[in-house]
């Protein structure tokens, strides 16, 4: 009895080796699958310590030349591009943290600012809402037409606060004069929808994308006209993304409809105001 | 004493068993793939397909036809059309729907993205057998349409898309970068633009465009806008600099040999023309086709992907139209060091099909993968941009013949710059190359630019580019893009280093060791019995 019973005992050993081995597939594929779990979570890391060299590597360069002071709007629109720039800002609304870096829309009393991928911690981004009183060391550039702040670092202040109202600069636009808002967060008001046209030439109120290549939580574009002047406005999806009332409402515009529209006087080629708010009338 | 001993010992036998058992039943990943022997029609299968688009409303709309008749062909296959308009997005998704078991069925991709994918077993299909299956490979009796066999594929394309001896996708459309020219300006400057163009030749007409009149104005434009040479992928610079000097740059086992002196001595080359801004790049200044159709750039260097762009009279532009100055437009080969022997990128989108548990969803997968690559979507894809089908049928047919030959009779479908930067990869297919794949190679490409870019914009805020530089920027490429942690020794990216055990297999590993430590302490027992 007990021989046999060993025996027993020596197969099933033996045949939970076999299953083992039968299952070998499977388990090491699950084994190198939650390797690349772990690669996805090492590729988030990694871009977290990129973000954390990156800034190092940043806070080096900026100590180079730490003696830079914080200037003023007026200075800062007075330096000279690819000059080191240091300004303190108030946070108004953040574009998105791709890659550790964040984009980000700022502005103080005197101007505002538009910060480029700038390295940033995921919590640091967190704490980046609006009002946030911020100090920024970087370099002044512009791509495209739009001047921003790029390979920038900041330092986060508990206190001062500042929320911009918008400005009214429907006067100005299609003059020269617009640029001097550059980044601002702006009104335009009593306008008019007018058509948008695809690359086929179909019109409609609005477009996925510049030439209707898009869809759902692509960037919407429309076009707007006061007085004489038609311009094209975006609804930048990364800024105001599909569960967002701007997206819905610019969703819901129709040819003709009389709107008030709000958002940060962004460049390219010109003016591109990336829009927050549309109000029917 | 004894009796008790032994139940003791038989129980704890029982039990250890019972645990090996229970260790066997671990977790489960995806099996990997066999062909079926059959497609089973009358079962419904809803497939995702991940695409990437130019931001070109006639590629999107190609995607959707191309669903809407494949569905046509098999009412039972739903496909699911994803958007995006930027790769290294397809890849992050990928990569987190990886971890999550959620990945797409079929997915535009590049061979860089797909050996980081393979570090899970099973999630991407290898081909090799569907490539040449009787039935559902390509072009197999099984499948209702005209598909391209094997050999009908071009095989510099198709060659791209091994990992080792594996292939993990198809190709989709090739490109290569074409050197854009504003041919009107560098005969103003009292050159003639040779058929071969040398990295000398851009240099030095690049440098004579940065004279400036007493005004301050740039004599050849008359503007005070000029940047006489823009590149737009500096990783493509990079890469392709290297390639041609014969430089290192990484091997197939994921050495990386980029820093080298050949690479020192290309930075101090360009740190020389960025300092007089005879040079600047897509990521410094812009696009590269909106400063030379508004007459501030002389040569441009984009993919031929992008040659829609390009030129006064493009069918796409992207600054008003007062901005545009009227010029001729030429296309060449990018410059080369030594132009009898020329070397350029071969670049664009592949399909790769990911696994799943139910090898009939994988087949369905497969056989939409295959209808990407018939003649209809291949030529009417191709004409979108400067693309070439990836297949000699497609490049072999009347239409798409028809349609080479028809260049410059408008400035849309048949615009001459297009169908020129076309003919470039199609001339230079087996000019071409590609970079050696490995798990940490996209990652080595991101580098290579940014070595440039780095350098550029230095320049432009005054540093000092010299060797201390140079190897400062050595140091932080390489620690930003983890250069030196890319485990070497396999085609595949450190495949064969999978990491620690996980808790799973450990206690499987102890609990059978035990239990033959038990069977043998039993058997002693047993003996010493007998003996007595």
């Amino acid at each position: 009895m007990k021989r046999i019973l060993a025996i027993v005992m020596v197969l099933a050993l033996a045949l939970s080796l076999t299953a083992c081995a039968k299952t070998e597939k499977a388990e090491s594929s699950a084994v190198e699958e939650s390797s690349v779990a772990e690669e996805s979570v090492a590729v988030e890391e990694s871009a977290e310590e990129v973000s954390e060299e990156a800034a190092e590597e940043s806070s080096e360069t900026a100590e180079e030349t730490s003696e830079v002071a914080v200037m003023s709007h007026l200075d800062y629109v007075n330096a000279e591009l690819d000059s080191l720039v240091c300004v303190e800002t108030y946070v108004q609304a953040k574009q998105g943290w791709w890659e550790d870096k964040a984009t980000v829309y700022c502005q103080s009393e005197d101007g505002a600012y538009f910060l480029y991928n700038m390295p940033c911690s995921e919590a640091d981004y967190e704490r980046l809402v609006p009002g946030t009183r911020i100090k920024v060391t970087g370099y002044k550039a512009e791509w495209s037409g739009e001047v921003e702040i790029v390979d920038a670092t900041f330092e986060i202040f508990d206190e001062g606060t500042f929320v911009a109202e918008p400005l009214d600069v429907t006067e100005l636009l299609g003059k020269d004069e617009l640029v001097d808002h550059q980044n601002e967060l702006v009104a335009f008001k009593d306008l008019e929808v007018v058509a948008s046209t695809d690359a086929d030439g179909n019109e409609a109120a609005f477009l996925y994308n510049w030439d209707g290549s898009g869809e759902e939580g692509s960037d919407l574009y429309f076009n707007v006209k006061s007085g004489d002047v038609t311009a094209q406005f975006t609804v930048e999806s990364y800024l105001c993304g599909a569960d967002t009332d701007v997206y819905k409402a610019v969703k819901e515009l129709k040819i003709g409809d009389k709107i008030d529209c709000e958002g940060f006087l962004y460049w390219y080629n010109g003016a591109n105001p990336h829009i927050t708010n549309v109000t029917v009338k | 004493m004894i009796r008790r001993l032994k139940v003791l010992l038989l129980t704890l036998l029982i039990m250890v068993s019972g645990l090996t058992f229970t260790a066997c039943h671990g977790s489960r990943g995806t099996l990997e793939f066999t062909v079926p022997s059959e497609f089973d029609k009358t079962k419904n299968y809803e497939i995702s397909f991940w695409a990437k688009n130019d931001t070109n409303k006639a590629q999107a709309d190609i995607y959707k036809k191309a669903i809407e008749n494949f569905q046509a062909i098999y009412p039972n296959i739903t496909v699911n059309l994803k958007l995006y308009t930027d790769y290294s997005r397809i890849y992050n998704d990928v990569i987190t729907n990886i971890s999550t078991g959620t990945t797409p069925n079929v997915c535009i991709t590049y061979p860089d993205h797909i050996a980081t994918y393979i570090t899970g077993n099973n999630v991407v299909v290898p081909l090799n057998s569907l490539l040449t299956d009787e039935v559902f490979g390509l072009g197999g009796t099984g499948v209702d349409f005209d598909a391209p066999k094997v050999d009908e594929i071009v095989p510099e394309f198709l060659k791209e898309c091994y990992i080792g001896d594996t292939c993990y996708a198809l190709p989709y459309m090739r490109s290569t970068e074409a050197l854009y020219i504003n041919k009107t300006f560098v005969e103003a400057l009292g050159y003639e633009i040779p058929e071969k163009i040398t990295w000398d030749f851009i240099w030095e007409v690049s440098e004579k465009a940065m004279e400036k009149d007493a005004d301050g104005n740039f004599k050849v434009n008359n503007q005070k806008v000029m940047i006489p040479f823009i590149y737009k992928s500096t990783d493509n610079m990079m890469i392709q600099m290297l390639n041609q000097l014969g430089a290192g740059y990484s091997d197939e086992n994921g050495n990386i040999e980029i820093f080298n002196e050949n690479t020192g001595n290309i930075l101090y080359e360009i740190a020389e023309h960025a300092k007089s801004g005879a040079f600047s790049t897509f990521k410094i200044s812009s696009y590269p086709a909106n400063f030379l159709n508004a007459g501030q750039c002389i040569f441009a260097i984009d993919s031929t992907a992008g040659s829609t762009w390009m030129g006064c009279d493009a069918p796409l532009l992207d600054i008003a139209e007062d901005s545009i100055v009227r010029f001729e437009t030429v296309v060449r080969e990018i410059p080369q060091y030594d132009t009898e022997n020329p070397k350029m990128i071969s670049q664009g989108p592949s399909l790769c099909v990911f696994n799943k548990d139910d090898s009939g969803e994988v087949l369905a997968s497969w056989l939409f993968t295959q209808y990407l690559l018939t003649n209809d979507i291949q030529t009417s894809y191709a004409r979108t941009e400067g693309y070439a089908p990836v297949t000699v049928k497609a490049q072999n047919s009347e239409d798409y013949k028809a349609y080479l030959n028809a260049s410059g009779t408008d400035n849309n479908e048949h615009y001459s710059v297009k169908i020129d930067a076309t003919e470039i990869l199609l001339e230079n297919t087996e000019n071409t190359f590609t970079t050696p794949v490995f798990n940490g190679s996209a990652s080595l490409r991101q580098a290579a630019g940014e070595l440039i870019e780095n350098v550029v914009k230095s320049v432009r805020r005054k540093e000092t580019i010299d060797s201390a530089y140079i190897q400062k920027v050595y140091k932080n490429v390489s620690s930003l893009y983890r250069l030196d942690q890319i485990e070497t020794g396999s085609s595949q990216g450190g495949k064969s280093d999978l990491g620690p055990l996980p808790s799973t297999a450990v206690t499987l590993i102890v609990c059978l060791a035990a239990a033959w430590v038990l069977i043998i302490l039993y058997f002693i027992f047993i003996k010493i019995k007998e003996h007595r």
